[in-house]
C-alpha cells in the first residue's frame, strides 16, 4: 500500500511522541509495524496495576511500587520501548523520563522532529507543547479517549486551528461556600472529604479553610478548632476518631443549623453522632480484633471485612470504615500524618474519603456512593478501554503519514464515536482555519477586568497567568519596565523585588497597573507573548470568585474620522466562550476526552454551545469563503443524543460528562456537506 | 446479582474498563469463551483487545507456518527464529497472547476448520473468521447459527488501506437504559450468504462502494480457486470483467465500483498496521458488546477506507 518514496519518507522521519500511556502503547506498536525507525518519547509516569487492562506492553511485574515509597519504579515508555524492540529489533526508540514542561524541551528540541504525536491526559500539558510546535512551526497532531469515545486532530501553524483556538475549559471548581456549608452533590461531600478533612488531619493542618465556616465568630472558631483536630496527650485513638467524627459531622452540622438565613430555601442537614450510629460496644470489639496485617496493605475494608468495593454501605459501616481507617492512618502510618496528599491509588485514602463523603451525603439527604463510584470522582478517574485507544492510534499514524507527505487537502480531524451519526462510527472532518481571534496562534489581545487596589500582582500571576494562560515561566512588563520573571539566572536583588511586587496590589506596584494600563505577559519558552489590557472595576458577584474577568479585547470603534473615541474607559470587550463555562455553575459541563477534571457535573439543560455571533468567527472551514451560516440545531441534536447515551452506559449514580469530542463534533455538525459516497 | 464476584486482582486491574461496561458486563466477559480464525495483522490486534478486556478463554486456529507477511504486519510474532521455529503462526501467537493477561487462557486448536463438526463450535461464544474463501465463510456460519445457542458470528478482511467487518448475531435481544427506563431490543440479522445475497439493485444508493468491491473480489478468488488474498495486479482485468457481469446481472451502474478502488484491493493483500489496528479495534468493541449484552451492536457491516477515513457501517439484508 505504501509506495516506494512514502517508505523512505516513514523509515527517515524523526517522531516524538508525548506521553506513553494508553494511546502510546498503542501509537508506538503501530508507528514501530509501519515502518517508523526514529522514534523518540518523553513521559513522566509509572506503571500502576490499573493501567494494564489497556496498556499491553506491560505486565504484573512491571508495576511499581506505591508512589508514597518509591523505591522501586519502572518507567512507562522503557517497559514499552522494550517490548517494541523485541518486535521491531532494529528501530530506534530513544526515551526521556522527565516532564516536557523541563526547560530542555524548548523550540530547538522541537525544531528537530517532522511531527509530534501527543498521548497526554492533561490539558496544562497539551497546552505547552501546542505552544512549543507553534514556535518551532512542527506538524502537532492530538488525541484523546474517553471510554468509546475518542478524536485525532491535525494542528499546523498557519493552516490549521492550534490546539488552542477553542479554549478548552478549565477543570471545575465550585464556590467554597457550596463544599463548606451547602453541598447539594455527593461530589460537594467528595471535595469535602477530600481537599477539607483529609487535607486537614492528614496533610497540611495549616490550610486556609477552615472546617467551621459556618459560624459567624471567625476568630474564636479558628481557634476552637485548632483544638479539634491535634490529637491530645493520652487520648487514644479510638477516642479521638470519635471526637472528630462528633465533631464534623454533629457539632459543625448543628452551628451551621443556628445560621437560619441559611437555610430558608434548602434542606436542613442533620447532625450526626458516632453514639447514635455505632454502639459502644462495637467500637471497642473492633479496637480488640486489630488483625495484625503481615502484608504492608493496610486497609478498613479487609480489617472491617467488607469485601466489595462496588456496594454501597450504610451508615453504620461508613461509620466504621471512618473510624477504623483514621484509627489504621494513626496506628500504621504515623510518620506519614502531616504530609499526605490524597491518592487514588493510596487504598486507606480513598476508604478515608469515601466513609467521610458518605456520612456528610447521609447528613445533607443525598445518596450514597460504592467506594468504587466515590473513588472514580474522588481520584478524576478516566475511564478507558484497550479497544480505542488501539483505533485512535491507527487513526494518529495515519494522519503523521499524511504530514510526512504534505498531503495538505487530505489532513483529517477525526471522531471515534460510540454510537453511529448517518452510519458513521469514525467520521473524518476537515481542519478549520485558524481562529482569528485565538491568543496562541493569532496575535490577539485580552482584557483583564480586575479590582487594582485590592487584587495583588500574585493573584494575577497565579490564576490569570499560570492557571488561564497556561504559561509556565512568564515575564510580565509594563513598558519596559519588568514587573516579575521567572528564571533560572536572575540577580538576587531583582529576585528580592519581583517577591516584593507580588505581594503588592497593583495600583502600588512601582509602575502602577491601573484601568488603561497594558501589560505584555511572555513565555519564553513557549515563545508566546500577549497582551493584557487592564480595567478596573470595583465589584465582583459571587459566581467571579476570583475577582477577575478574563476576556478577548476588542478596540473600541473609531469615529467618522479615524479617531478613537475620548471616553470614560469604557471598553467593548466581547466575552469569550470560555467565560460562560468558567464562571459559577454551569449547566452543561464539557471536558476534554482523557482529561482528569476535579469535577462532574449534571446535565439540566440541553444548549448549543456557541452563541451565534460568534460562529462564524471560529468555524471558518478551510478553503471556504468568509461566512458560512451555521445550522446550529444539527449540533443540539448531537449533544442531546451523546449526553443521554453516555449516562445511559455509565450508568452509574454519579454525575455524568459530555467528552470534548463532542464539543468539536458541534463544529464539524455545522459544516456538514453531506457524507454520503 | 449471581454470588460469583470478580476477583479482588480482577477489580484492580480492571478498573478502568469496569467504569465504561459495569462488573456485571466484566463477569460476563470472564466466562466468555472466543474461537478465532486466520492470524493476519489485524486479527492479532483483535485478540489483543480481548486479551486485555479479560475474556474467559481464547483458541486460536492457524496452522501456517510463520511467514515475511507475518513478520511484518503481526506484532505477536516476533523476529525470533528460535522462537518461532517448527511452530505454528497460531502457536506463536498464543505464547505472546498468554503474556497480555495471565487471566486468560489462551489455547491453539490444529487442523482444518471445515472440517470441525457443529460440535465444535459449540464450546464458543464467539466466532471471529479471517483469511477465509468464501466457501468457508459461509460453512462456518451455518455451523454456528444451527445450533441452539447464541453464537456471535464475524468475519474480518484487512487489504491494503481498507477493511470489512461482517456481523451475524442471529436473533440478538438486550437491554438498554434510555434515559430512567429500561427497554428491551431485539435485532435480527441474516446470515452471511442471505446477507450477500442481497440484490445491488434495492440496496439504498449511498452504499459504500467497498460493499461491492469486496464481494467482486470475493467472486473472483471462489471462482478462480484462490486463496484469501492471493491476488495481483495482474488479476485486474480478469477482476473488470467479473465487475461487468456482476454489475450486468444485478442491473447497477459499473461505476457504482470504481476501477481504482478494485486496483488498490488488488494490489493491497498485505495489511496496512494502521488499518489493522484500527479494525482490530472495532472488531473487540463489537466482540465485547455481543458478549456482555452491553451496547447497540453494528449491523451488519462495517467499512473503513483510509483514503477517506471514514469508517462506515451498512445495513444489508434481503428486502
Amino acid at each position: 500500500m505504501v509506495s516506494e518514496q512514502l517508505l523512505s519518507a516513514i523509515e527517515g522521519a524523526k517522531v516524538l511522541m508525548v506521553g506513553a500511556g494508553g494511546i502510546g502503547c498503542e501509537l508506538l506498536k503501530t508507528l514501530a509495524l509501519s515502518g517508523f525507525q526514529d522514534i523518540h518519547i518523553i513521559d513522566i509516569d509509572t506503571i500502576e496495576i490499573s493501567n494494564l487492562n489497556r496498556q499491553f506492553l506491560f505486565r504484573q511485574s512491571h508495576v511499581g511500587q506505591s508512589k508514597a515509597k518509591a523505591s522501586t519504579f519502572t518507567c512507562i515508555f522503557l517497559v514499552a520501548r522494550d517490548a517494541v524492540l523485541r518486535f521491531r529489533p532494529n528501530i530506534s526508540i530513544t526515551p526521556y523520563h522527565a516532564n516536557i514542561k523541563e526547560s530542555r524541551f524548548n523550540v530547538d528540541f522541537f525544531k528537530e522532529f517532522d511531527v509530534v504525536l501527543n498521548g497526554l491526559d492533561n490539558l496544562d500539558a497539551r497546552r505547552h507543547v501546542n505552544r512549543l510546535c507553534l514556535a518551532a512551526h512542527v506538524p502537532l497532531v492530538e488525541s484523546g479517549t474517553t471510554g468509546f469515545l475518542g478524536q485525532v486532530t491535525v494542528h499546523l501553524k498557519g493552516e490549521t486551528e492550534c490546539y488552542e483556538c477553542h479554549p478548552k475549559p478549565a477543570p471545575k471548581t465550585y464556590p467554597v461556600c457550596t463544599i463548606t456549608s451547602t453541598p447539594s452533590k455527593f461530589v460537594h461531600c467528595i471535595v469535602w472529604a477530600k481537599e477539607l478533612l483529609f487535607e486537614k488531619l492528614f496533610g497540611n493542618k495549616n490550610q486556609e479553610n477552615d472546617l467551621n465556616v459556618s459560624s459567624s465568630d471567625a476568630s474564636n472558631s479558628s481557634e476552637h478548632s485548632e483544638d479539634v483536630f491535634e490529637c491530645r496527650i493520652d487520648e487514644e485513638i479510638e477516642q479521638y476518631g470519635r471526637r472528630i467524627y462528633d465533631h464534623v459531622f454533629g457539632l459543625n452540622i448543628e452551628v451551621a443549623l443556628s445560621n437560619k438565613e441559611t437555610w430558608k430555601n434548602r434542606n436542613k442537614p442533620r447532625p450526626i453522632y458516632s453514639k447514635d450510629v455505632l454502639s459502644e460496644k462495637l467500637t471497642k470489639q473492633n479496637g480488640n480484633t486489630e488483625k495484625v496485617s503481615a502484608t504492608d496493605d493496610v486497609s478498613a475494608m479487609s480489617s472491617l471485612a467488607l469485601k466489595n468495593p462496588q456496594v454501597v454501605w450504610s451508615l453504620a459501616e461508613n461509620s466504621r470504615v471512618f473510624l477504623e481507617s483514621l484509627r489504621l492512618f494513626f496506628l500504621k502510618r504515623g510518620k506519614e500524618i502531616g504530609n499526605l496528599t490524597f491518592d487514588k491509588d493510596d487504598q486507606l485514602a480513598v476508604e478515608f474519603v469515601t466513609a467521610a463523603a458518605n456520612i456528610r451525603a447521609s447528613s445533607f439527604g443525598i445518596p450514597l456512593h460504592s467506594l468504587f463510584e466515590a473513588k472514580g470522582i474522588a481520584g478524576n478517574i478516566v475511564h478507558a478501554v484497550a479497544s480505542t485507544n488501539a483505533i485512535i492510534a491507527g487513526l494518529i499514524v495515519i494522519e503523521a503519514i499524511k504530514v510526512l507527505k504534505r498531503d495538505n487537502n487530505n489532513y483529517r480531524m477525526t471522531y471515534c464515536l460510540e454510537h453511529p451519526s448517518r452510519k458513521l462510527l469514525l467520521m473524518p472532518v476537515e481542519p478549520y482555519e485558524p481562529n482569528q481571534s485565538c491568543y496562541v496562534c493569532s496575535e490577539t489581545s485580552l482584557s483583564l477586568e480586575v479590582n487594582t487596589h485590592r487584587s495583588k500582582l500574585r493573584d494575577v500571576v497565579e490564576k490569570i497567568v499560570n492557571a488561564r494562560l497556561g504559561m509556565n515561566f512568564p515575564l510580565l512588563m509594563l513598558g519596559a519596565t519588568i514587573l516579575y520573571e521567572v528564571g533560572e539566572d536572575l540577580e538576587e536583588d531583582m529576585v528580592a523585588v519581583y517577591a516584593a511586587n507580588l505581594e503588592k496590589a497593583l495600583s502600588e506596584l512601582p509602575s502602577p497597573v491601573i484601568s488603561g494600563t497594558v501589560l505584555t505577559v511572555e513565555d519564553l519558552q513557549q515563545e508566546l507573548k500577549c497582551c493584557i489590557n487592564i480595567k478596573h472595576r470595583e465589584e465582583f458577584d459571587e459566581k467571579e470568585h476570583d475577582g477577575m474577568l478574563l476576556s478577548r479585547w476588542v478596540e473600541p470603534p473609531a469615529d467618522k474620522d479615524g479617531n478613537k473615541p475620548i471616553g470614560n474607559g469604557e471598553s467593548p470587550s466581547s466575552v469569550l466562550p470560555t467565560e460562560e463555562i468558567l464562571e459559577g455553575e454551569k449547566d452543561v459541563e464539557i471536558q476534554e476526552t482523557s482529561e482528569p477534571t476535579e469535577m462532574l457535573q449534571g446535565r439540566k439543560e440541553n444548549r448549543p454551545m456557541f452563541r451565534k455571533e460568534s460562529v462564524p468567527i471560529m468555524l471558518k472551514k478551510k478553503g471556504r469563503s468568509e461566512t458560512d451560516d451555521v445550522d446550529l440545531s444539527d449540533c443540539t441534536l448531537m449533544a442531546l443524543t451523546m449526553s443521554w447515551q453516555i449516562s445511559a452506559k455509565v450508568g452509574v449514580n454519579c454525575d455524568i460528562f459530555l467528552v470534548g469530542t463532542v464539543l468539536s463534533v458541534f463544529q464539524s455538525f455545522g459544516h456538514n456537506f453531506g457524507y454520503g459516497c | 446479582m449471581n454470588g460469583e464476584e470478580l476477583t479482588e486482582q480482577e477489580t484492580a486491574l480492571y478498573d478502568r474498563q469496569i467504569r465504561v461496561w459495569g462488573a456485571d458486563a466484566q463477569r460476563r466477559l470472564s466466562k466468555s469463551h472466543i474461537l478465532v480464525y486466520g492470524m493476519k495483522g489485524t486479527v492479532a490486534e483483535f485478540c489483543k483487545n480481548i486479551v486485555l478486556a479479560g475474556v474467559g478463554s481464547v483458541t486460536l486456529v492457524d496452522d501456517r507456518a510463520v511467514n515475511e507477511e507475518a513478520l511484518s504486519t503481526n506484532f505477536l510474532v516476533l523476529p525470533d527464529e528460535n522462537l518461532y521455529h517448527g511452530k505454528t503462526l497460531a502457536e506463536v501467537c498464543c505464547d505472546s497472547l498468554k503474556e497480555f493477561n495471565p487471566m486468560v487462557h489462551v489455547s491453539v486448536e490444529k487442523g482444518d476448520i471445515s472440517t470441525f463438526g457443529v460440535e465444535f463450535f459449540e464450546k464458543f461464544d464467539a466466532v471471529v473468521i479471517s483469511c477465509c474463501s468464501l466457501a468457508k465463510k459461509k460453512l462456518i456460519n451455518q455451523k454456528c447459527r444451527k445450533l441452539p445457542k447464541h453464537i456471535a458470528y464475524y468475519t474480518v478482511d484487512c487489504r491494503g488501506s481498507c477493511g470489512e467487518i461482517f456481523v451475524d448475531l442471529k436473533n440478538y435481544k438486550y437491554s438498554k437504559k434510555k434515559l430512567e427506563e429500561t427497554i428491551e431490543c431485539q435485532l435480527e440479522y441474516p446470515s452471511f450468504e442471505d446477507a450477500i445475497a442481497a440484490p445491488w439493485k434495492a440496496l439504498p444508493k449511498r452504499v459504500s462502494k467497498l460493499y461491492f468491491a469486496m464481494r467482486v473480489i470475493e467472486q473472483f478468488e471462489d471462482i478462480e480457486g484462490r486463496n484469501a488474498g492471493q491476488t495481483s495486479i495482474a488479476d485486474l482485468p480478469g477482476v473488470l470483467k467479473l465487475r461487468k457481469e456482476l454489475c450486468e446481472t444485478n442491473s447497477v451502474n459499473e461505476s457504482q465500483i470504481p476501477d481504482a478502488l478494485l486496483e488498490r484491493l488488488l494490489t493491497g493483500t498485505s495489511e496496512f498496521p494502521p488499518v489493522c489496528a484500527i479494525i482490530g479495534g472495532i472488531l473487540g468493541q463489537e466482540v465485547i458488546k455481543a458478549i456482555s449484552g452491553k451496547g447497540d451492536p453494528l449491523k451488519n457491516f462495517f467499512f473503513f477506507d483510509a483514503m477517506d477515513g471514514k469508517g462506515l457501517i451498512e445495513d444489508i439484508s434481503k428486502p
